[in-house]
């Protein structure tokens, strides 16, 4: 009996709502679903026998004899009488009825109430706002049944005044998933245009705002209703129902009273109860998944989200590389794939071989899409769980990793292979400090005691240039500037000493200013502990600054790898010579300067990017 | 955050004091005859006038509501018309049946709503599939149905539970374990389908986020990149849902104690408002209102010290 539940968390619920055309289908696929189209088949049949009640029996639902209390299955009553002698298969098909009369009666005193404050809360705002938003928890912080109580107490037994109350108790629910819907619509561009364009409220309303409001509210309603039943069955199980009315929830009480001499009678009320209200559950999961609206939980079905992928080796004999005997990092004919919604793989990097070795930093340039990151986090084993990685020869330190347990993969993981992410402000945990989450590794990786820890942190954050690391070091993450976030990041890559630092984009979501100092922090860190680097970016300027050799991709697929000189100097492929000139197309320093004798700074453009690599 | 606490507290108190003038009004000012209701259609009308003017109820409404109010706030909450005990010590003497077992079933929902829904989320495949039906049924089930099952199975013919009544915790743990163990279950089965679900999504969420792939890259064992990191930060949103939870067990709480047999406020609540006893109603949804608002405060508290941004502000 878990009321209010319909409303969710206390938050505005997210919802993603598809656009129209979306709807046209929806139909067509609810009834593609067999568990739609069983519960409504149940749902339709339990109408269908309340509807029909008089015509499926002769029996009144409410005649008592005593002479027949308790009679056995047969005979007049085909599922036997209950405890005053009143027919259980006529009180099943009038308390269906019953039932279904009060859960109507609870979703449309709710809609009315719940729908239109919640539309004009969300596209108003202002007093109505607040002062509504104010009644929705003040009603939310009411326990259901004690408040029927009290007003069953004043007006009488009734079923019908009851669910209408029910229903105006349940209202916010419906008011705050209507508001919290129209909220954000109300902001999107169409509803700004249309403004714009002069239309009335009144019709932006009914051509942009109801078909948003319209489909979670058609879910919350089959929840409700599956409430609504549920309540109804607990106040007629405390007799509080209307009298003389056949009622599921009525006939448990009188399978209560007879629990030792006729256990049977709980049967037929409770698995009506249990099977409507499931009935109405799946029906709302089901249009959920037809109406496209998703909440913010991803429906699929997945592998486990902590499991790390293995990498396999590779199934063809794929020309392995010569492995470098100073690799520290070789990398040959790596694939990754995902599976696609219709079962088969899409494959997003296909075959790529590198190596870093000790002391050296290797660019992994490339536009966004292009595989890069995929290949660094394939080489970090922390790719999504459902990816599918292979290689031919994938070893660190002469060590094979392909086929390594997690916790293997976890000893090497921070402690000998450092990692550097893109977004510094996301990547800490906002709930935890930030020397906290700075001595965990190396508590755990070096068996620090947590005093040595915090000194050893309090240096690290010396040397990556923290005016203040005590303070630095008791703060949370959202208190530190995106900069600093980034160099407690690269502290905590090279808290452990590793020997591989592996930076996927470190500078390219922080300020220009900021970008120079954090990559000379990574080539002082690197030359000081002759770390091998892999560095995963998308920007000449910074390939041009740090490293030594390139590798460029595209598509998946290595197109050229050479010393970065050789590679700025004579670019041999057309794809590398399209980069560099996307490059270098605004820089003032264009022409007669050969490319290798630019500054840094004069060529530090970024590629334009395809979208989202940032 | 002591302000923010005082804001809170200030709120709940108006929240106490709204619901109970409605309730006061709504019973006052409508519904039968109150003397007539007690003495019962066979008292003359001197005598039930009498009964009106013993009861205070030929004085105006509002003569009656700041007398009532005045004693609410001195914590005297008025006597019951039908067995002239006070209220207060009518509804002292079920708070405990009742919080005994809203309380217990409030920590059986957290517990295993938080492992069904972090297992949930971190084993996925066919364990998630089956949490996710089961919590459908499960919500549909009517918890005082679960009760009377459960009741009928493990009391009544197995006889390893008591059917019927309640032993105070302070008589005899074991056995007042034993008195609320198949009412809590029944009660909790319903929040546990909806707080796990809510788990399991939160849980979802944050293992996707970037800072656990870097705790992930750091090294740090499973153990504490899901149950130290990525629990602390889903917590705020199963707390939320508990703590929504926790009224609608209270509700529940009220059909689930005439199954077991238990005088909590749900059965005094049942039975003054089948009398029509006004004092005892009020009583009961002041108390009722006054949990809610406590518990609201505690889980604000609660969320405040597990987001930094608040607590440090």
């Amino acid at each position: 009996m878990s009321i209010l539940s319909a409303s969710g968390p206390a938050g505005p619920a997210p919802v993603e709502v598809l656009a129209t055309p979306a709807r046209a289908g929806a139909v067509r696929r609810l009834l593609g679903n067999p568990v739609a189209v069983g519960a409504l088949v149940w749902l339709v049949l339990i109408a269908v026998l309340a509807v029909l009640a008089p015509l499926l029996t002769s029996q009144s639902p409410t005649a008592s004899k005593i002479t027949e209390a308790l009679a056995p299955v047969g005979g007049d009553h085909p599922l036997g009488t209950d405890g005053v002698g009143r027919d259980v298969w006529a009180q099943l098909l009038y308390g269906a009825r019953t039932s279904l009369v009060g859960s109507l009666t609870v979703v449309v005193v709710a809609l009315l109430l719940g729908l239109p404050a919640g539309v004009l809360a969300g596209y108003y705002r202002g007093w109505f706002d607040a002062v509504a938003s104010w009644v929705a928890s003040l009603l939310m912080a009411l326990p259901a049944i004690i408040v029927l109580l009290v007003v069953l107490a004043q007006f009488g037994r009734s079923t019908a005044l009851a669910m209408a109350v029910f229903g105006v108790i349940i209202a916010p629910g419906v008011f705050r998933l209507v508001r919290a819907s129209v909220l954000a619509v109300r902001e999107e561009l169409f509803v700004d245009a249309a403004r714009v364009a002069g239309l009335s409220d009144a019709r932006i309303m009914r051509r942009h705002v109801l078909p948003v409001v319209v489909p979670p509210t058609v879910i919350q309603v089959s929840q409700l209703l599956g409430i609504a039943i549920v309540i109804q069955a607990g106040l007629e199980f405390l007799g509080l129902g209307s009298a003389n009315q056949a009622s599921w929830g009525g006939m448990l009480s009188d399978a209560f009273q007879n629990i030792y001499a006729q256990p049977r009678l709980l049967l037929w009320p409770g698995l009506a109860i249990v099977l409507t209200v499931t009935a109405f559950g799946l029906l709302g999961n089901a249009l959920r998944d037809a109406l496209g609206v998703s909440g913010r939980v991803p429906r699929v079905r997945r592998r486990g989200a902590t499991t790390p992928p293995a990498v396999l080796p590779a199934d063809e004999a794929a020309p392995a590389p010569a492995v470098d005997p100073d690799a520290l990092l070789a990398l040959g004919g790596l694939r990754v794939a995902y599976p696609g919604p219709d079962g088969t793989e899409r494959e997003v990097v296909h075959g790529v071989s590198l190596t870093v070795r000790r002391g050296e930093v290797v660019g992994l340039v490339g536009e966004s899409g292009s595989g890069k990151s995929q290949t660094a986090f394939a080489v970090l084993g922390l790719l999504p769980p459902e990816a599918r990685t292979s290689a031919a020869t994938m070893t660190f330190d002469g060590a094979d990793l392909r086929g390594l347990s997690p916790a293997a993969m976890n000893r090497l993981r921070g402690r000998r292979i450092g990692y550097i992410p893109q977004e510094p402000m996301s990547n800490l945990d906002p709930s935890f400090t930030i020397g906290s989450q700075l001595t965990e590794p190396m508590r755990h990786h070096l068996g620090l005691s947590g005093a040595e820890a915090r000194t050893r942190a309090l240096a690290l954050l010396d040397r990556v240039g923290i005016p203040d690391p005590a303070r630095v070091f008791g703060s949370y993450p959202h208190q530190v500037s995106g900069g600093m976030a980034q160099r407690v990041l690269i502290a905590g890559a090279v808290s452990c000493d590793p020997d591989l630092l592996i930076a996927d984009e470190p500078t390219t979501a922080l300020d220009v200013t900021v970008q120079a100092e954090v990559l000379d922090l990574i080539r002082e860190l690197q030359a000081e502990r002759r770390l091998g680097v892999l560095l995963v970016t998308h920007d000449f300027g910074v390939v041009a600054d740090v490293c030594d050799t390139v590798v460029v991709m595209r598509e998946g697929r290595v197109v050229e790898s050479a010393e970065a000189e050789r590679l700025f100097a004579d670019p041999q492929h057309e794809y590398t010579r399209m980069l560099l000139g996307s490059t270098l197309e605004d820089t003032p320093a264009r022409g007669s300067l050969p490319a290798s004798d630019l500054h840094p700074e004069e060529i530090a453009v970024p590629l334009p990017t395809a979208g989202g690599n940032r | 955050m002591l302000l923010f606490l005082l804001r809170r507290i200030g709120a709940g108190v108006v929240l106490v004091w709204v619901i109970a003038t409605l309730t006061f009004f709504l019973t006052s000012l409508t519904g039968s005859d109150p003397g007539r209701r007690i003495l019962g259609p066979t008292a003359d009308l001197e005598a039930v006038a009498a009964k009106r003017a013993e009861l205070g109820l030929d004085r105006p409404v509002l003569e009656r509501y700041r007398d009532w109010l005045t004693g609410a706030v001195h914590g005297d909450l008025g006597v019951s018309w039908f067995t002239n005990e006070p209220v207060g010590r009518l509804v002292g003497d079920a708070l405990p049946v009742s919080l005994s077992l809203v309380l217990a079933a409030t920590v059986l929902t957290a517990v295993v709503s938080v492992v069904l829904g972090v297992v949930a989320a971190v084993r996925g495949g066919w364990l998630d599939g089956l949490l996710q039906s089961v919590s459908i049924v499960a919500f549909a089930v009517p918890n005082f149905l679960v009760g009377l099952v459960l009741s009928l199975v493990f009391a009544v013919q197995l006889g390893v539970f008591p059917a019927l009544g309640y032993t105070p915790l302070a008589q005899d743990p074991g056995r007042w374990l034993a008195s609320i163990a198949l009412p809590a279950i029944a009660l909790a089965i319903g929040a546990i389908a909806t707080v796990a679900t809510q788990t399991r999504g939160s849980m979802i969420d944050v293992l996707g986020q970037d800072y656990v792939r870097t705790l992930r890259s750091r090294g740090l064992p499973t153990r504490s990149v899901v149950l130290k990191h990525a629990l602390r930060n889903a917590a705020p949103t199963s707390l939320t849902v508990l703590s929504l939870q926790f009224i609608a067990l209270i509700s529940g709480a009220v059909v689930i104690e005439k199954v077991f047999g238990l005088s909590g406020l749900g059965e005094r609540a049942t039975s003054a408002a089948g009398q029509g006893d006004v004092p005892l109603v009020l009583g009961i949804v002041v108390v009722a209102v006054l949990v809610v608002v406590v518990v609201n405060i505690v889980v604000d508290i609660a969320l405040g010290w597990l987001n930094p941004k608040v607590r440090i502000a």
